[in-house]
């Protein structure tokens, strides 16, 4: 049973969990003084990757006060295998990844101020492959369906996101994201992950759909036929994912391509904010009813086209649902 | 497998059908030495190194010359070797490559041809998990068959991938010959001075900053009973051995009680480089790359056919270095 409790007294934090209005102090100066400071205290320390246990507390109870009532009882249903180091083989650390995410989940409650349609029906356990859009610029659309399995499901499921291979060449980042569950994206980890039985995000636009200008929001880029393969070899349903807001994070007016290349970057976005901080729109994610695909993995890619297009039109017919429901980008 | 499985719970694997006579080459070095310890009570061991051995059991004939002169043939004449295991293999850094090149690849021909020629029926030949190379795009687990892609991005292991792949081809050409190729993650343990260990008994190691990779390792003894288990009758093929799990660096250097310097990657690179060429450190800059990327196997098979286990806890294997 892994424990998410800290060693220090709970007295900040009744385990019944914190609501709002009676938030301690120290979360208000926290949430006060804005996630900028944590963000700058937590990760440019070079001792981020252990994340120091005075900061790892106090960025739990963040998560816990964030999370609202029941967060921590809830949490603690995550049971992932760990040594006595408190990893699992990938380098997961549930521990880790309950304080290292309160910035992320700051996002989801405050910034982007989440909305959730349909998250039940992705089933609570055996392997799954959730199929998304992808766009954004920056990849906090994956961030958001996994905080989102974490804080807003009962039980709380850990997704794993596929990164890219450049990710792991990344100081700070590619600590980060491993201890918080995330793989490279290998067929060979995917297939080991879905035989394990647990659930996998996959964005088969890749940078395709990331990158893309804003002039082609939630237009679908063309979907790889890789996951299909997968979800036959695997038996695993796909769930398809439909991500609305994230495209108005960081309209990208052009690409520097020439640029990117000089820095080995996937794309150089020039947005009209500049930095790479997103604006703060309103996500709605949606999630679509599971389907089975039977067949050969090993088809040719043009009869593996049709299945691949049935997933995608689910996701466009979840965008265009998304869009017609919300009322503005903002708000 | 069809045979009973093996006594695991035994310091040293014990099984129906183990080869009474088994030539050991580069017994002399620590782990060899390690080896001879587990193996001399149970079967009657041969050395070959062309080093002296040192505190030699009385039981154990050493024949003290180079694997690649003609004189080895004496130690397969006189005593009906049955089995060999073959870890005369060099990883000295500071070698010239050339001499470390043909010490590893002729040596291992000659010893492979010479196994061939005297009947013998089992050789187990030492390789390790360092031929797939730690790389950023590396799977979290590699199986068997990934392709050994180490030298890609150190190009002074080549002479391991090469010994490595010709003993695969030895196996396939001379099936009369039950060869086992075994891949061991990072020995490590209080004789062994390889890299993995003697960085590790660093008072201040370096670490790079913003990383901390999985890493796998194995207690020495480990490493010795799993050589001594490939022995078994009936095992064939190549595979990778690993310890009790694994491990984040960061987790090991706190298991360690150090505190290690953290310096931003594009520094530390031409540092080592620098103190590599001015004889200041052992390293080559090159190994860098295991305190940064994933180089993590997939050690289901040995467990699966051989029934493998680790005897040692990750703790145990941790603090054995100290």
């Amino acid at each position: 049973m892994i424990s998410l409790r800290s060693g220090r007294p709970q007295a900040n934090a009744p385990p019944g969990g914190t609501r709002e209005q009676d938030t301690p102090r120290s979360f208000e100066s926290l949430t006060a003084c804005g996630p900028a400071t944590h963000l700058a205290a937590c990760y440019t320390s070079p001792m981020a990757p252990e994340l120091s246990g005075g900061i790892r507390d106090r960025l739990r109870e963040w998560t816990y006060a964030l999370g609202g009532p029941g967060t921590r009882a809830r949490l603690e249903k995550l049971t992932p295998p760990r040594n006595e180091y408190g990893v699992d083989p990938y380098g997961f650390d549930a521990e880790y990844t309950v304080a290292a995410v309160a910035p992320l989940l700051w996002l989801y409650r405050r910034y982007f101020r989440v909305e959730v349609h349909g998250i039940d029906r992705v089933p609570s356990e055996g392997r799954v492959l959730l199929v998304s859009n992808h766009s954004g610029q920056l990849p906090f659309d994956g961030a958001m369906i996994e905080v989102a399995f974490l804080f807003d499901r009962d039980p709380p499921r850990a997704v794993r996101a596929l990164m890219d291979t450049w990710v792991p060449t990344l100081p700070f980042v590619s600590t980060f994201m491993a201890r918080c569950g995330q793989v490279v994206g290998t067929t060979e980890n995917c297939r080991r992950l879905l035989a394990a039985d647990e659930a996998l995000l996959v964005f088969p636009e890749g940078t395709r759909g990331l990158n893309k200008l804003f002039k082609h929001r939630y237009q679908l880029q063309r979907f790889g036929t890789g996951f299909l393969r997968l979800a036959l070899e695997t038996g695993a349903p796909v769930v398809p994912v439909g991500v609305v807001g994230a495209e108005e994070q960081a309209p990208a007016l052009f690409d520097l391509k020439p640029l990117a290349r000089l820095f080995s970057f996937p794309a150089l976005p020039v947005t009209p904010t500049l930095l790479p901080f997103p604006l703060p729109s309103r996500y709605h994610i949606h999630f679509g009813a599971p389907m089975s695909f039977e067949g050969s993995p090993d088809e040719d890619d043009e009869q593996l086209e049709g299945k691949v297009a049935q997933v995608a039109d689910a996701v466009r017919a979840l965008l265009a649902r998304g869009l017609a429901e919300r009322r503005h980008v903002f708000w | 497998m069809s045979a009973p499985a093996p006594d695991l719970a035994a310091p040293v694997p014990s099984f129906p059908g183990m080869p009474r006579t088994v030539l050991v080459t580069g017994i002399s070095g620590n782990l060899g030495r390690a080896l001879a310890k587990l193996l001399h009570t149970e079967t009657h061991v041969v050395g070959v190194d062309r080093r002296p051995f040192e505190g030699k059991p009385k039981d154990i004939d050493h024949h003290q010359v180079d694997l690649r002169k003609a004189r080895v043939e004496e130690a397969f004449r006189r005593g009906q070797v049955e089995a060999v295991i073959h870890m005369g293999i060099m990883h000295d850094p500071r070698m010239p490559f050339s001499e470390a090149h043909s010490f590893n690849l002729v040596g291992t021909h000659k010893i492979l041809d010479l196994c061939v020629r005297h009947a013998v029926r089992k050789v187990v030949v030492l390789s390790s998990a360092n031929v797939y190379g730690p790389r950023p795009d590396n799977s979290n687990f590699l199986v068997e068959e990934t392709p050994l892609m180490a030298a890609d991005r150190y190009s002074d292991v080549r002479d391991l991938i090469e010994l490595d792949m010709y003993a695969q081809s030895f196996m396939w050409k001379h099936p009369e010959v039950e060869t086992v190729i075994l891949r061991h993650v990072n020995i490590i343990g209080p004789t062994v001075k390889n890299a993995p260990s003697n960085y590790l008994r660093l008072e201040v190691p370096i670490t790079l900053m913003g990383f901390d990779p999985m890493l796998q390792l194995i207690h020495e003894e480990d490493a010795c009973r799993a050589l001594v288990l490939a022995l078994r009758p009936g095992l064939r093929g190549v595979f990778n051995v690993t310890g009790p799990g694994e491990v984040p660096l960061s987790a090991v250097m706190k298991e360690l009680g150090r505190r290690p310097l953290t310096v931003p990657h594009f520094l530390l690179r031409p540092l080592v480089r620098r103190a590599f060429e001015a004889h200041l450190t052992s390293f080559p800059p090159e190994e860098v790359d295991h305190i940064q990327y994933l180089c993590v196997v997939d050690g289901s098979r040995f467990a699966r056919e051989a029934g493998w286990l680790p005897r040692h806890t990750l703790r145990e294997t941790i603090r054995s270095v100290l």
